[in-house]
């Protein structure tokens, strides 16, 4: 038996490409924005037709903020610096929080594409650049949790915890984008690195409420017991915290003092050094697997 | 993009020279190449027939650059395919196996993402899909979420996925597996029609009658390595003449079963005699002639043996790998198939 295609003269060709360039070539950074744009606009597609994450990723921070307001509302007088009330000491917490679980889940779309197969989908493309798989997660995870931190922000401010103004807005955003850089980064390097999301979700869920409860998301420094002070004082939550704070206490500045932890007392220049810091250790920390993995 | 020139491509559109490729280390280690050699002329539609589990699907990873072998030389479209292995993706479209779509975009999306992974411009790429959209029968569903498609339609979007690009060379593993008589037939005149229209095509498949059909040439390719190669014609013509199966009894046993191969190989014109042991020890042989039967029939009265079933067809490709390994294609489906460890392969796939 022989197949023939019997090719009706009116179907359109198959055939492979003709010789001659059918356009003018392009430059790599065109190529690369092309093959990025199309990855993120396929998480925000995703993110559109099951908006569950969105909301449940705004609700949840949301229902931390006002029940724990309420929990600790009559907190004793002089528990929390400079006699400020719980709910506006709570808020940078749970901002931080937010965005924190946020990147922490950016490595569950990666995860899931490479179990799927999905990954080798984009692997076999001639891709400029492979490092458009993890910018294209990079992008979608900030735009969200950037979303969902200003949410809770407008939140807070409607229950009268304040709002940080023009100047300190900028400065929470930038807080927030190193905090959900580095967090992605590890993120990312535990999707490639772990067998499977059964593991990588047991990660996320170990790691994000002890991560939470050692910060001073909760309750400063000085109200902890020594050891877990330390863990507190060292913890990357607390830098990205204590400056937010300080920023809706209404008098931040890079020099000012703005965590007193047991080996010191930081500034917040200090504080986003550290920061900047540990985005930049953990992105050349992942990207030899990520080179191994993607090449 | 690299384009397609004929000046600047080889007869060999694909070379795969001594490739090997190990899984794992120690006592559990798998070889699922070992010294592979393969080459496909441009323009042909090549079939890789082979049981499950015998090496093909590593073949075709390694060729689509996602995976690297131990060993060897592996060139498309005259590029090495390890040094260079950008321009090949940009010269092979790639289906795989397992159809690995996104359930939450609509076919016209995914088709989108992946001719923007591929660089087109957006209007070549709308284009192109539409015209994709008619020839592979996708119109009325292509705006329907992936989630809800059948497996049939799944293929059928998975190969559009694979053209988009507009391909020289095409590498489809298994593509029709598991699929309807009508997705099958569609995705056969497709092929075909590529075929006709200049782009070299690869297709693995464990279905006899599909590579038969479909295929210029193949090769068999058994325990990682080629076995034989060839046009179907060639491949069967070589084997002589018709195929008899015989089984002297129900149940026969080994040693009645060289008895009475011995005795066969004796026969005037009976030629590669095989005693296929999976099969209840029946014998598998090659006549020259049909007047060939009637003496055997004779020979094995003389000798008081009985003849509980003797059938004589054509030769197939079945023939084919029987000569070439001394069991059927079945069998081996059947002997590798308790022995594969599904997770340890999805591991291997994943990235």
């Amino acid at each position: 038996m022989t197949i023939s295609s019997a090719t009706d003269p009116a179907t359109p060709s198959l055939a492979p490409a003709p010789a001659a360039p059918a356009s003018a070539p392009r430059s790599a950074f065109s190529e690369l924005s092309q093959e990025t744009l199309a990855l993120t606009r396929r998480l925000f597609l995703q993110l559109a037709r099951r908006p569950s994450t969105l909301v449940a990723g705004v609700l949840q921070p949301l229902i931390w903020l006002v029940l724990f307001g309420a929990l600790f509302a009559k907190a004793p007088e002089g528990l929390l610096p400079e006699g400020m009330s719980y709910g506006r000491f709570l808020g940078a917490g749970v901002i931080v929080f937010t965005a924190f679980s946020g990147a922490l889940n950016a490595g569950l779309p990666v995860m899931f594409d490479r179990e799927f197969g999905f990954l080798n989908r984009l692997l076999v493309a001639p891709l400029r650049s492979r490092s458009s798989i993890v910018l294209a997660s990079v992008l979608y995870i900030t735009s969200l949790s950037l979303v969902q931190s200003l949410a809770i922000m407008a939140t807070a401010a409607l229950l009268g915890y304040g709002w940080p103004g023009g100047a300190g807005l900028l400065l929470v955003l930038v807080i927030l984008l190193l905090l959900v850089f580095a967090v992605t980064a590890m993120s990312l390097g535990l999707a490639f690195a772990l067998p499977g999301h059964i593991e990588l979700i047991a990660v996320i869920f170990v790691a994000n409420l002890p991560l939470l409860f050692a910060s001073t998301a909760l309750a400063p420094i000085s109200f902890m017991p020594t050891w877990l002070g330390w863990l507190a004082a060292l913890n990357p939550l607390t830098f990205a915290i204590e400056p937010i704070r300080a920023v809706y206490a209404g008098h931040f500045s890079l020099g000012e003092v703005v965590l007193v932890a047991p080996y010191g007392s930081l500034t917040g220049a200090t504080c986003l050094a550290v920061l900047a810091v540990l985005a930049l250790g953990l992105f050349l920390l992942i990207r030899p697997l990520l080179d191994r993995k993607l090449t | 993009m690299a384009k397609w020139s004929s000046k600047a491509v080889p007869e060999a559109v694909i070379e795969l020279n001594q490739v090997s490729k190990r899984y794992g280390s120690g006592a559990t280690a798998v070889e699922a190449l070992s010294g592979l050699n393969l080459s496909v002329p441009r323009g042909c539609l090549y079939g890789l027939l082979g049981p499950n589990g015998a090496g093909k699907t590593t073949c075709l990873r390694i060729l689509s650059t996602l995976l690297e072998p131990d060993s060897g030389t592996v060139r498309v479209g005259g590029l090495d395919a390890l040094a260079q292995p950008r321009q090949v993706r940009e010269l092979l479209g790639y289906v795989a196996q397992d159809v690995a779509i996104d359930k939450i975009l609509s076919g016209r999306e995914l088709l989108q993402l992946q001719g923007d992974l591929y660089h087109l411009d957006r209007a070549d790429r709308d284009r192109r899909i539409a015209e994709l959209s008619e020839v592979l029968g996708m119109v009325d569903w292509l705006d329907r979420r992936c989630g809800t498609y059948s497996g049939g339609m799944r293929r059928r979007l998975d190969l559009a996925a694979g053209l988009l690009h507009r391909p020289a060379v095409l590498v489809l593993d298994e593509p029709t597996v598991g699929l309807d008589i009508e997705s099958r037939a569609a995705i056969w005149r497709v092929l075909a029609q590529l075929r006709d229209q200049g782009t070299t095509v690869l297709l693995s498949s464990h279905y006899l009658e599909e590579v038969d059909a479909l295929a210029d040439e193949l090769a068999i390719i058994d325990g990682g390595q080629v076995i034989a190669a060839g046009t179907p014609q060639v491949l069967k013509a070589a084997l002589g003449g018709d195929r008899v199966t015989l089984r002297v009894r129900e149940f026969s046993d080994e040693p009645e079963a060289l008895r009475v191969q011995l005795l066969l190989q004796a026969c005037a014109g009976v030629r590669q005699v095989v005693v296929n042991r999976s099969q209840g020890f029946s014998l598998n042989l090659v006549v020259e002639h049909d007047g060939v039967v009637e003496q055997l029939r004779q020979q094995l009265k003389q000798a008081e043996l009985p003849v509980f079933a003797l059938a004589q067809s054509k030769p197939s490709l079945d023939d084919v790998y029987l000569q070439a390994t001394g069991r059927t294609l079945m069998d081996a489906e059947l002997a590798i198939a308790g022995q594969r460890d599904p997770k340890a392969e999805r591991k291997q796939a994943m990235r």
